[in-house]
């Protein structure tokens, strides 16, 4: 649904714009970006840092983004820091643009970015009240334009908007072709990444660990899955509902029954409990930030850890719960609202089968106390690995 | 894990008096943490020499031990109470180190006393730079690999440093180990400042190392806030990005929360580094800060230092996100986990979290060089502002604007009117210096046509931060332009924090007409909430700032409300008394059912902790912000009145015109007030009450000023009118200094006249805090100074009660302050200021208002003055408040009783802090401007051992034997004999310049002579006075000064002798009564060892008395 303009440049915050969200509240504001209107589901993302991380992060398709922090633009543009091929968000909503970006890696600024790349956005509108509304209220959809300034216009095309429950997004930010990200020094695993909407910082992190990755479109078939030799797999964060993606459930199932070592992130995470048998539901506005503080409940030690999730995993805490793949349980929960973060599957010995996590261990943006997962898959491999050995032996 | 139960009772050291480098924020942290572990259940015992902080108010620890910090006190403390634990890293440096010497000698191991907090190990890894240095480098395993520190060398002679320099390259760095605020660090760019800086800075040093680094001047500078708990949970708090780049002080730096200007990546690899090192330096239940400096060519990272503690950037990173470090800490140094703890903003989120701000908070420094003039006022490493203020907007350019008129300077806020004094290149040079005001300089150049990139040449500034200036510069040219101040554009200047002053200004309009035109426009602020989360979770807790967006947060309320004015930034004169007051009247009448509503905007003190009153708007004290505050409460809920008297002259200054605006001030009037400040008004309370004030006139020209003074009779004491502080008086003897005074002063301030005051030397000055309700006076305390009339009455150490005054003066003295109370017409509290010469009881001064001696009257006293002058002030009559407690029943503070304590309060002076552009230091000489940063209360039974303690805990112990050194001015000889005599008899060498040395040898003193510093060393080889000090081979010195000596010499020779002793720490005296008062004390300390006793047990006894 995202009217994606031309690019063109930017419109410099002279130009009047408005905000309508779907119960009708308005935000008078300038324009920001590229000139045009835009709808997607208005979500508020907390983080004071990573912005041009954020913008390129598949898992915000369809979503206009609302920053809490005031501030956007100040690092600029640089050539390293996306995390996808473009910008992924379907609207920008901020407070104050730097008008000038200052960083020694900036190649450009926001604003000709967000223009160059045919998005709309929106400024100087008083976010936190916008944020606070939503908070209240809860995500909803959204339209922002810069072209027609009619509030019950652009409120019509607002209610038309598909709602994001129900929503299968996937194939629209999955790569179309197959690739790989060779592993950085001696090659220790292979690993079929299904992009559910993957992250750059994903297959990064894997291969810096000697993995050699590689990342196939959300269509592909186990037996094309299979046919690459995998040590493990792994499944993306993406956008969406994750109860519309029966699809990538299906595969999941058939990945666990051959009992391949898994490894799931946000999307990955709502899919494997889905796989597992486990229901999923949409939150009120979700969590999206880098500071949630997360449990890892079987040490005890709290993760600070970047988020961006509308959905969660519907699962009891503190039991063991018997699956068709082994025995499932809460291994990660968020400790501000006790949402489910992460799951894990075990064999009846009490090996370790497969695990995901809701948040973000790659972070970008977000802090790295979380880094230890990927660590975690290359154990898991290893394992899995030196058992294959033992009883080809 | 829950709290640790193996441990019962804790030692909290504070930080004692106020100095720079470590002021109000440790009580803030202090007060936090004993309140916290009161309420976990601990015997709380608390030990902090200074009387001015909330947390030696008795109800906050079980034991308060208002004595002397230092390693031999704290262990008769810890002998008396057998504490469990030592929590050190509350109260600063001085915390630190004691307890560091109380490890080393063997105290906490023969006591069982558990060091909590931060292990020695940990203290000793995070404080020696060299240590420090190795754990940052010995982090292989951190993604991108191991953090960089500046390369140096540690050394212990100065001929070390100058190898050490040679070999890095200049300019290099020197910073001495273990000292706080940066005391004797700095840049050094040629080889002859290596060696004047090194020798400085081995004698700071307590371990005599200095350590010589490499320069990374210019580099941006950031902070992280750190905490983590014993399961290894680590949080970082806030970033805070330094504005100015590397090279000046973080206390004296513009700062920004949170950082502006890094990109995730960036940020990250300073998170990663600072929990790297909180963990290897081995914090494990705690806080600490990281400093951090970023190449801004290539983001190369040097590690500069941590603290093992909390500090001035925790306080201000607790204020600017809502999230209480020393709260926190002090919960995980007794063994909780951070999601053990809420998050009091939210009370549905744990504290294992790391807040996010949907605001930018902005911290200014507020100097002092008007103080003293003759000091250097470049910026560098070495700490120099006395107090700061923050300030919360929704963008950079709101938070600057509104921090920079908190600092209460009219020079701070931005001129943007007018043309350009300066020429371009003479301000572009100017900039490339860090200096007070520098910033109001880079506004000048931008709006003389510079560029950001010039202006970032020349200063190292972030082009991003210069680019926002140029948002402000050029929005005060659109309006200076504009044919009409419309909505729209009133709106945007509002939103880059332009004041109604500075809106007035470009458009040559009264602030008040702007004002008006913008209420008519309907363009006025709302208030957003600090909830740590940007809005995610709802607040539980109104913390509020202004903004001018579209949604406010204040909500309603039925109880009726009391408005307090706090007293903003610290400064001299101005300090930690006031918030003090402030603070308790927040505690009084929230109990008493009101909704009080604290207004500040200093990030140091309790009163802007958000738990202290019920509601908190981190808000200038200028007209305009508070009426917008006003506002907004009023429409919230009733308003009971606001309190003005309490918060000093910050909120005094705004009391007129807020009446005006028709806000109900309490208490004394604003009329009133006016009375008392005005001479004329004054004089006439006086005569109708007969009383007797020292001669005076009014002068507008030197003339006059001459005549005046020839009249009444020198010595005269001038000033300029409505002063604080003693800014800008003077002693003068004759005419020719006085034409230069009125001069220059008159230059200085063209309209205001000068006074001219009949000068009365040799009085005994008297300071009196009462209370009064309109019918009885209550006198809070009589307070007698030691230093003789002249000297400021906060730089003067005074006893409590007076040591010397007769009934029948105390007598008087209470029906004189009941006749001013009532002819001024006080409600509430009043301090006056009395000089006794003979039986002559002169009144100097009145100030219808809390003073800067309630705190320490209140605490001498044990009766809270500052809570019941709130009650008064809203309504309650003295009479009221004996029977329910709150004052005593009987009598009041004038009566001492017998078996009660005497306390002596001792100012603290800066004078170590300061240097003349050539280097030296600056004269440290008393006089009436005040200069004193802080204070201490010495506390006991006899008055010699109350001083000596007062000594101990402000400068260091007297000596009890070795040498003394005399050279006092021909007027002070005859009253010098007798106590010299018995420094004699106690076996003190006694040395004195030739003129002191033969009229004590008349006296049967046997006085060696010593070379003046003006005679230079002997043929022989003997040494000057001034040689001998800085060899450290003199105990004390006495040395009483005259301003007028024929040639200067006696001038110019005391200040060489008092600043050599100042270099060396060596204890000096100025006054005869000051050295009157020290032998009291070394005869006390020679008696016996001096014993501690808390208030607690202090009230007990009084009570016991007062029944008995």
């Amino acid at each position: 649904m995202t009217d994606r303009q031309a690019p063109q440049p930017p419109a410099s915050g002279a130009e009047p714009a408005i905000l309508v969200l779907e119960d009708g509240r308005v935000f008078p504001g300038r324009a920001f970006g590229a000139i045009g209107q835009t709808f997607g589901e208005a979500v508020f993302a907390t983080g004071m840092s990573g912005y041009q991380e954020t913008l390129t992060d598949p898992s915000y398709h369809r979503q206009v983004v609302i920053a809490t922090a005031p501030h956007i633009g100040n690092t600029g543009w640089n050539d390293e820091d996306d995390e996808s091929d473009r910008i992924q968000v379907a609207g920008y909503v901020v407070r104050d643009p730097s008008p000038r970006p200052s960083s020694w890696r900036s190649r450009r600024g926001l604003e000709s970015e967000l223009a160059a790349q045919g998005v709309v956005g929106i400024c100087d509108l008083d976010t936190r009240a916008l944020t606070r509304h939503l908070r209240e209220r809860g995500a909803m959809r959204v339209g922002l334009s810069s072209v027609d300034l009619d509030p019950d216009r652009l409120l019509a095309q607002v209610l038309a908007v598909p709602s994001m429950a129900g929503a299968d997004l996937v194939d629209q930010v999955s790569t179309a072709q197959p690739y790989v990200v060779e592993a950085v020094g001696p090659k220790r695993f292979t690993v079929a990444a299904v992009d559910l909407g993957i992250k750059a910082m994903t297959p990064k992190l894997m291969s810096q660990r000697g993995i050699e990755v590689h990342v196939l479109p959300a269509q592909v078939g186990f037996e094309r899955l299979a046919s690459l030799g995998p040590d493990g797999v792994f499944f993306s964060n993406g956008p969406g509902d994750p109860a519309a993606a029966d699809q990538a459930v299906a595969l999941l199932r058939q990945v666990l029954a051959a009992g391949l070592p898994f490894f799931g992130i946000c999307f990955g995470n709502q899919i494997f409990g889905r796989a597992l048998g486990f229901g999923t539901y949409k939150l009120k506005y979700g969590h999206r930030g880098i500071n949630q503080p997360v449990k890892d409940l079987t040490t005890g030690v709290v993760e600070v850890t970047a988020h961006n999730h509308g959905f969660a995993v519907q699962a009891p805490l503190g039991q063991d719960l018997p699956t068709a793949y082994g025995l499932a349980r809460v291994s990660h929960v968020d400790l501000n609202d006790d949402v489910v973060e992460g799951l894990e599957l075990r064999d009846p010995a009490g090996r370790l089968i497969g695990f995901s996590v809701q948040y973000h261990p790659e972070a970008a943006a977000g802090p790295h106390d979380a880094a230890y997962l990927f660590d975690r898959f290359v154990q898991l491999m290893t394992e899995r690995a030196g058992r294959a050995d033992a009883a080809s032996d | 894990m829950p709290r640790r139960t193996d441990i019962s009772s804790i030692l909290v050291i504070g930080s004692g008096p106020i100095v720079i480098g470590q002021a109000c924020e440790f009580d803030y942290s202090g007060a936090q943490a004993c309140r916290v572990l009161r309420q976990e259940g601990y015997r709380v015992i608390l030990v902090n020499s200074n009387p001015a902080t909330i947390m030696t108010d008795p109800e906050f620890a079980d034991a308060t031990y208002v004595e002397p910090i230092t390693p031999e006190f704290v262990e008769r403390i810890i002998a008396a109470e057998r504490p469990d634990a030592l929590l050190a890293t509350m109260g600063g440096q001085t915390a630190l180190n004691t307890a560091v010497a109380l490890h080393r000698s063997g105290v906490l191991q023969r006591y069982g006393v558990e060091l909590i907090g931060a292990s020695v190990e940990a203290i000793e890894r995070g404080e020696d730079r060299e240590r420090f240095k190795q754990v940052v480098s010995s982090l292989t395993d951190l993604p991108g690999g191991p953090p960089e520190v500046a390369r140096s060398v540690s050394c212990h002679s100065v001929e070390q440093v100058v190898q050490a320099a040679a070999q890095l390259g200049l300019p290099v760095v020197l910073r001495p180990s273990y000292t706080m605020g940066g005391v004797g660090s700095g840049f050094a760019h040629t080889m002859a400042e290596v060696e004047t800086m090194a020798a400085i800075g081995l004698d700071a040093s307590p371990v005599d190392e200095v350590l010589v680094e490499e320069s990374v001047l210019g580099w941006k500078e950031f902070e992280l806030e750190i905490m983590r708990d014993r399961l290894d949970n680590v949080v970082v708090v806030c970033s805070i990005e330094n504005l100015d780049p590397m090279g000046v002080h973080t206390g004296d730096s513009i700062t920004v929360a949170p950082a502006l200007t890094l990109t995730d990546r960036e940020y990250q690899r300073l998170r990663d580094i600072g929990i790297g090192v909180i963990r290897a330096v081995g914090v494990d239940t705690g806080g600490c800060n990281i400093q951090f400096a970023v190449n801004p060519s290539d983001g190369r990272v040097i590690v500069i230092e941590m603290n093992p503690r909390v500090s001035r950037s925790s306080a201000l990173a607790s204020k600017a996100t809502g999230f209480p470090i020393a709260k926190i800490a002090a919960k995980v140094a007794v063994g909780y986990c951070l999601d053990e703890i809420d998050n009091d903003i939210t009370q549905v989120t744990p504290a294992s979290f790391e807040p996010t701000l949907d605001y930018v908070v902005v911290k200014a420094p507020r100097f002092a060089f008007e103080k003293f003039p003759t000091a250097e006022d470049t910026l560098t490493t070495h700490m120099k502002s006395v107090g700061e203020a923050m300030a919360i907007g929704r963008n950079f350019t709101e938070a600057l604007g509104k921090a920079l008129r908190s600092l209460e300077d009219p020079r701070a806020p931005f001129v943007l009117h007018g043309p350009v004094a300066q020429p371009l290149p003479q301000l572009l040079a100017d900039i490339a210096r860090p200096h007070d005001g520098r910033l109001g300089q880079v506004v000048q150049a931008l709006r003389a046509g510079a560029t950001v990139d010039q202006v970032h040449q020349a200063t190292g500034i972030d082009p991003w931060f210069i680019d926002q200036l140029v948002i402000v510069v050029e929005l005060a040219r659109e309006l200076a332009e504009a044919r009409d101040l419309t909505a729209q554009l009133l709106r945007r200047a509002k939103r880059h924090g332009l004041s109604d002053q500075q809106i007035g200004a470009i458009r040559s309009l009264d602030p008040d007409v702007v004002r008006a035109l913008r209420w008519a426009l309907g363009v006025r602020p709302v208030f957003k909430t600090v909830d740590t989360c940007a809005a995610e979770f709802a607040a539980r807790t109104p913390y509020h700032y202004s903004s001018y967006d579209e949604e406010t947060e204040v909500e309603p309320r039925t109880k009726p409300a009391v408005l307090i004015l706090g007293s903003g930034p610290n400064r001299i004169g101005q300090g930690i008394e006031f918030d003090y007051s402030c603070v308790h009247a927040a505690m009084v009448l929230s109990e008493a059912g009101y909704e009080t509503v604290m207004v500040n905007c200093n990030p140091e003190t309790v009163s802007t902790d958000y738990d202290t009153s019920d509601r908190l708007y981190f808000e200038p004290l200028t007209l305009e912000d508070v009426l917008e505050v006003y506002r907004a409460e009023e429409v919230a809920g009733p308003i009971a009145g606001v309190i003005v008297q309490l918060g000093g002259q910050t909120p005094l200054k705004l009391a007129q015109a807020l009446q005006r605006a028709g806000l109900p001030i309490v208490g004394t009037s604003p009329a009133a007030i006016d009375s008392a400040e005005e001479r004329g008004a004054f004089g006439q309370v006086l005569r109708e009450a007969g009383l007797p004030a020292p001669r005076y006139g009014m002068a507008t020209c030197p003339e006059e000023a001459v005549a005046i003074a020839n009249d009444i009779g020198y010595p005269v004491l001038v000033r300029p009118s409505y002063v604080l502080g003693g800014r800008g008086m003077a002693i003068v003897y004759d005419d020719r200094t006085l034409i230069s005074y009125v001069t220059e002063v008159t230059l200085a301030s063209t309209e205001a006249p000068i006074m001219v005051d009949k000068f009365l030397d040799d009085a005994i000055e008297i300071d009196v805090d009462a209370l009064y309700d309109g019918q009885e006076l209550y006198v809070g305390g009589i307070m007698e100074h030691i230093e003789e009339a002249g000297v400021h009455s906060g730089d003067s150490a005074c006893s409590l009660p007076p040591i010397t005054l007769g009934a029948e003066v105390i007598e008087q003295i209470r029906r004189s302050t009941a006749a001013i109370a009532a002819g001024v017409g006080v409600r509430g509290l009043i301090n006056i200021q009395y000089a006794l010469t003979g039986d002559m009881l002169y009144v100097l001064e009145a100030n219808p208002r809390a003073s800067r001696t309630v705190p320490f009257v209140s605490k001498a006293t044990g009766v809270q003055l500052a809570k019941a002058a709130a009650l008064v002030m809203l309504g309650s009559s003295i009479e009221q408040l004996r029977l329910n407690g709150r004052l005593r029943r009987v009598g009041d503070g004038a009566a001492a009783h017998p078996r009660g304590p005497i306390a002596v309060k001792e100012a603290v002076l800066p004078f170590n802090r300061f240097r003349t552009s050539e280097g030296d230091s600056v004269d440290t000489i008393l006089g009436p401007e005040m200069r004193s940063t802080g204070e201490v209360m010495g506390l006991d039974r006899v008055f010699g051992t109350a001083f000596a303690k007062s000594q101990i805990a402000s400068y260091g112990e007297l000596p009890t034997q070795g040498r003394v050194f005399v050279s006092v001015a021909n007027s002070d000889k005859r009253h010098t004999v007798f106590p010299v005599q018995m420094l004699a008899d106690m076996g003190f060498e006694i040395l004195a310049t030739e003129g002191t040395a033969e009229v004590l040898r008349r006296n049967g003193i046997a006085a060696q002579a010593v070379r003046k510093h003006g005679q230079g060393k002997s043929p022989t080889g003997e040494p000057t006075i001034v040689e001998r000090i800085l060899d450290c081979d003199v105990d004390l010195v006495f040395n009483t000064p005259r301003g007028h000596s024929v040639n200067g010499d006696a001038r110019r020779d005391g200040y060489e002798i008092r600043t050599a002793a100042v270099l060396r720490d060596i204890p000096y005296i100025t006054t005869v009564q000051g050295l009157i008062a020290a032998v009291q004390g070394i005869v006390a300390t020679r008696q016996a060892q001096i014993g501690v006793r808390s208030l607690q047990d202090w009230a007990i006894e009084l009570d016991r008395a007062q029944e008995s």
